[in-house]
């Protein structure tokens, strides 16, 4: 059986030509249908049609602006039956939502999709983050960097050039923030509160924020920093931002910093940084925490629990957020502003002399926090030990034992003869190295009748020959006693406060007058991070693991993706030549 | 070789600037002989980069042959073929003289073109008479029907619309595109707007004229009869953006039905070429992919400039060629940002907020993404003289690109 042609004609039935071609592409791929021609009656399309054998019987009549359906096929009825689907397949409508699909293939895409994201969070293969935290950053972006596998060098550049733009680099190797309540990389779902968390350890973090939500309390911002911040070569650069941040939020009360314990170096600067945000910090070291449990604003906790239960009880004991209930038996304060800056400040190194081993012992273990090195001649921790205690106290910082063996020989221990330590008192104030001497004063039976009134002088007198020799010298005074004890303690005290002395009547007090004294000073950054970085509500677009992707959406977190791709697609040579080109256009 | 490194963003900036700030007005209509500076008779401007006639394909070959003709110079097909094959006659591509052609884009001397004058720089740039559609010499077609109407066209159309070009002071192609984007044309595969505003623009000023029935009617009927003087027009602004020392923007892509080729800003004018690909469309009856050549003619100069593809967020009534929902062709037109350095300044895109279109495409964004730039084109067949036999979506091949990144990087020193 011949095919046939059957002709369809819609008078006044406009549609344009492509969705006409697809009609017929429909037609044509029906069963029993040869071929199909779906035109608007023009002169020229009635050539084409009849090019191609498909002008028939019934189209005659129709003109330009009727619709022309013809269709070859095996027979009337498949002919019939495509004939009857036009009306269907005309009406048939590609489903959408309206809403665009788009997926970005840049950071610059995406950034156009959502120009108010402040954060990038970055999970690409290792080799190629540090390339696209770059990219984040030249567009005035803030970095959470999952991507573990990045080169020290490139952390470093990444934060150096971070800090200068006031922007903030977490990670590589982040696993976790809570920034303006949005939960970047892993993080729980906590409730927003007074409590900021800087952690260089991320499921650190996520348990004392569970922990916070646990006690009622919450997070303001948890700050990841990635395992390697504050190693000594990268030197903290973000834990230094993260707490200046901290310290300058509104939101935040009382601060938790978490870290293994760094290096010494450090640590001073770490916690030089938190003293200076004026708000209670609680310190976690892993494992290592000093061997102090409060040093001015901070609060040492020997867990990760315990950090949390003491931010959650500092806020809750003290909604102003004074720090007050860290502080229960604070030292003679400093006057506000007095020891802070560098011109009021003494310079020089400590001298202790001390007549109570232990707390030769256990004053040198608190100083070990902000200064090193330290010799002794009763070394504990990381002192260092002394050549020849007797002749000198070396080159640096010195805690001496005046009660050790050395000292002792052939006279009675300090505690009862004050002549040793009151000479040795005059040689160290005389030693234009020296900016602090510090004491203790042990009162007492058995002890000196009147220590303070033998001390007094000599201390009065150092501080006033260091003036006259243009010297800044301070003296401190660790007391040890009650007022039911023979020398009086109230008595005692008043005799060294009008000789000029400061008092501390436990040593976590006189470490922190040491520190305030002459412990490193932190440095605002150059350029402040503007608060509103972290700001509720969070944009985020999410570079990698499309997981991080969804858990942004499920937060209800306005994000954008970037379908990521290896530069050039991973051809190395041309991968060369656009980084080539980059860094001159950077540079 | 330089030895200081260019600042390539600045550079870009740059040739983008200068694109968009061409504007290019329509002034005349003149034989291609006298329009054209240094046209011998023998020479005859094609689409696309250089080729010669033995690589030629179908289409080309039958507008060559159909030129000849045209120009007295063969008398049969036979006469043309070895007219060409003894050497005498002169190949070039239009883009060497400032022209652009839709698909075999021929040109031969006594041919009548558009001239488009660019206020700014005086440059001028040409392109031929639309034919329309059917059979028609751009698709290779040379029968007695076409060339009679390429006569007609070029010796009673072409004086009325050169008079009738002058007598309405010129046209402002550059504002007749942003109008035309805003009523749903791309203005590369969808030119229909854009056409009646140029016959509304023209109508007043040529219905005095001799056969003016004829050519309102022919011009009415034609809705690409904008397409030419819109393709010359972009080719103005894209040569604007040309000879920037340092930049990675593209400023030429074309197709001779053989070859895609590109030039680059900071290039000079080394051609990077590749076979062409097939592309991907509809057909219309009749007419499968089996018998499509690949692709073909200089139209690409408009997704050079920022339309066309660029702009599928304006054509959403087209929107079938590339998935058939109204957000496809947003998405389209997203994309081609993520290749482009700016927005245009003069060209947006109501569907995407009044943004402007994605303009100027940078090499180094389409290497690193992989993602060549989206053309829109017609589909000729692969036998001369059939004519058009679909439209669809096509991209260059992305070999193109990375040989030019290669070259940039030799001569520039990366």
């Amino acid at each position: 059986m011949p095919p046939i042609l059957r002709t369809s004609v819609r008078a006044g039935s406009y549609h344009d030509s492509v969705v006409l071609m697809r009609l017929q592409q429909s037609l044509a791929s029906l069963p029993g249908i040869l071929d199909a021609g779906v035109v608007m009656a023009t002169p020229a399309n009635r050539e084409i049609l009849e090019g191609s054998g498909l002008l028939g019987d019934g189209a005659e009549a129709a003109g330009p602006g009727d619709l022309l359906i013809v269709v070859r096929a095996e027979s009337d009825d498949s002919a019939a039956e495509a004939l009857a689907k036009v009306d269907s397949l005309l009406s048939l409508r590609a489903s959408g939502s309206g809403e665009s699909g788009y997926r970005p293939r840049s950071l610059d895409g995406a950034l156009r999709a959502l120009p108010k994201a402040r954060w990038v969070q970055i999970s690409v293969p290792g080799r190629y983050a540090a390339e696209v935290a770059h990219e984040a950053l030249d567009r005035g972006r803030n970095v959470f960097l999952y991507s573990d596998n990045v080169t020290l060098a490139d952390e470093i550049a990444l934060k150096e050039k971070a800090r200068a733009r006031g922007l903030l680099v977490l990670g590589p190797d982040c696993g976790t923030a809570i920034l303006g309540g949005a939960g970047l990389g892993f993080a729980n779902r906590v409730r927003r509160g007074p409590v900021g968390i800087v952690a260089a350890s991320g499921t650190g973090l996520q348990m004392v924020a569970s922990r916070l939500h646990a006690l009622g309390s919450g997070v303001s911002q948890g700050i990841g920093l990635g395992g390697r911040d504050l190693s000594v070569e990268v030197g903290g650069f973000s834990a230094l931002q993260a707490l200046d941040l901290l310290g300058r939020d509104p939101e935040t009360k009382v601060i938790v910093l978490l870290a293994k314990p760094p290096a010494p170096a450090v640590t001073a600067k770490i916690l030089a940084a938190a003293r200076a945000t004026d708000k209670p910090v609680v310190v976690n070291f892993l494992g290592k925490n000093p061997p102090l449990w409060r040093l001015g604003n901070l609060r040492f906790a020997v867990s990760l629990a315990e950090a949390a239960d003491l931010a959650a009880a500092a806020v809750l004991e003290d909604p102003v957020g004074s720090g007050l209930p860290l502080r229960p038996s604070p030292p003679a304060p400093l006057p506000k502003g007095e020891g802070r800056t560098a011109e009021a400040r003494p310079t020089g190194f400590f001298r202790g002399l001390f007549a109570g081993g232990t707390l030769a012992y256990e004053i040198q273990l608190g100083l070990q926090i902000a200064f090193d090195p330290i010799y002794s001649n009763a070394p504990i921790g990381t002192s260092r030990p002394l050549d020849d205690p007797a002749r000198g106290s070396g080159p640096g910082h010195a805690i001496l034992d005046l009660g050790a063996d050395e000292f002792t020989v052939g006279r009675l221990h300090p505690m009862i003869d004050p002549d040793l330590r009151l000479r040795r008192l005059r040689a160290e104030a005389a030693d234009p190295s020296v900016g602090l001497i510090l004491l203790d004063l042990v009162l007492g039976d058995g002890s000196h009748a009147d220590p303070a009134g033998v001390l007094g002088p000599e201390i009065e007198r150092a501080i006033l020959d260091a003036g006259n020799a243009g010297r800044r010298l301070e003296v401190a005074v660790l007391v040890v006693g009650t007022d039911d004890d023979p020398q009086g303690l109230s008595e005692q005290v008043a005799t060294l406060r009008r000789a000029g002395a400061r008092i501390a009547t436990v040593v976590e007090d006189l470490v922190g007058l040491a520190w305030e004294l002459l412990g490193p000073l932190t440095a605002a950054p150059a350029v402040l991070m503007p608060l509103d970085a972290v700001a509720a509500p969070l944009a985020v677009i999410n570079v990698g693991v499309e997981t991080f992707y969804d858990s942004l959406l499920s937060q209800g977190i306005a994000a954008s993706p970037v379908d990521w791709r290896p530069p050039a697609g991973g051809d190395e040579r041309l991968a060369g030549i656009l980084r080539r080109m980059k860094a001159r256009s950077t540079a | 070789m330089t030895n200081a490194k260019p600042d390539i963003d600045q550079a870009n900036r740059t040739a983008i600037e200068r694109m968009t700030a061409a504007r290019p007005r329509l002034v005349e209509v003149a034989p291609a002989r006298e329009a054209i500076a240094d046209f011998p008779d023998h020479l005859l401007l094609h689409a696309g980069p250089p080729i010669e006639w033995p690589r030629m394909s179908g289409p080309l070959r039958g507008a060559v042959i159909g030129a000849l003709l045209y120009e007295g110079r063969a008398k049969t097909e036979a006469e043309a073929v070895a007219l060409v094959e003894s050497g005498e006659v002169a190949f070039e591509p239009c883009h060497h003289r400032g022209a652009v052609g839709p698909m075999a884009g021929v040109i031969s001397p006594s041919m009548q073109v558009y001239v488009l004058a660019d206020e700014t720089s005086g440059r001028r740039t040409f392109s031929n008479l639309n034919e329309g559609y059917g059979k028609v010499l751009r698709y290779g077609a040379f029968d007695p029907q076409v060339l009679a109407k390429l006569r007609w066209m070029n010796q009673t159309m072409a004086p009325a619309l050169a008079a009738a070009i002058r007598s309405a002071g010129g046209l402002d192609l550059r504002a007749l595109i942003a109008e035309a984007l805003h009523m749903g044309d791309e203005g590369h595969n969808r030119n229909k707007a854009g056409s009646l505003l140029f016959l509304k623009a023209l109508a007043p000023h040529l219905a005095g004229a001799p056969g003016a029935g004829e050519i309102l009617e022919f011009l009415g009927a034609n809705p690409l009869s904008v397409l030419n003087p819109v393709m010359a027009a972009c080719k103005s602004m894209a040569d604007a953006a040309h000879g920037v020392e340092g930049s990675t923007i593209v400023t030429t892509m074309a197709r001779n039905g053989t070859d895609f080729g590109i030039r680059v800003s900071g290039l000079g004018d080394e051609w990077f070429t590749a076979p062409a690909a097939v592309p991907d469309g509809l057909y219309f009856p009749g007419f499968t992919n089996a018998d499509a050549n690949p692709d073909i003619g200089d139209s690409t100069i408009t997704e050079t400039a920022g339309i066309g593809a660029f702009a599928m967020a304006a054509a959403p009534a087209i929107v079938t060629f590339i998935g058939g929902r109204p957000e496809d062709a947003r998405d389209a037109t997203l994309e081609m940002y993520e290749i482009t350095t700016a927005e245009h300044d003069h060209w947006t895109l109501p569907a995407l907020g009044f943004r402007g279109t994605p303009v100027g495409i940078d090499l180094r964004k389409v290497v690193e993404l992989q993602i060549p730039p989206r053309v829109n084109t017609g589909i000729a067949h692969k036998e001369a003289g059939v004519g058009q036999i679909g439209a669809g979506l096509v991209r260059p091949p992305l070999a193109l690109f990375e040989q030019a990144l290669v070259a940039f990087a030799e001569r520039y020193g990366y």
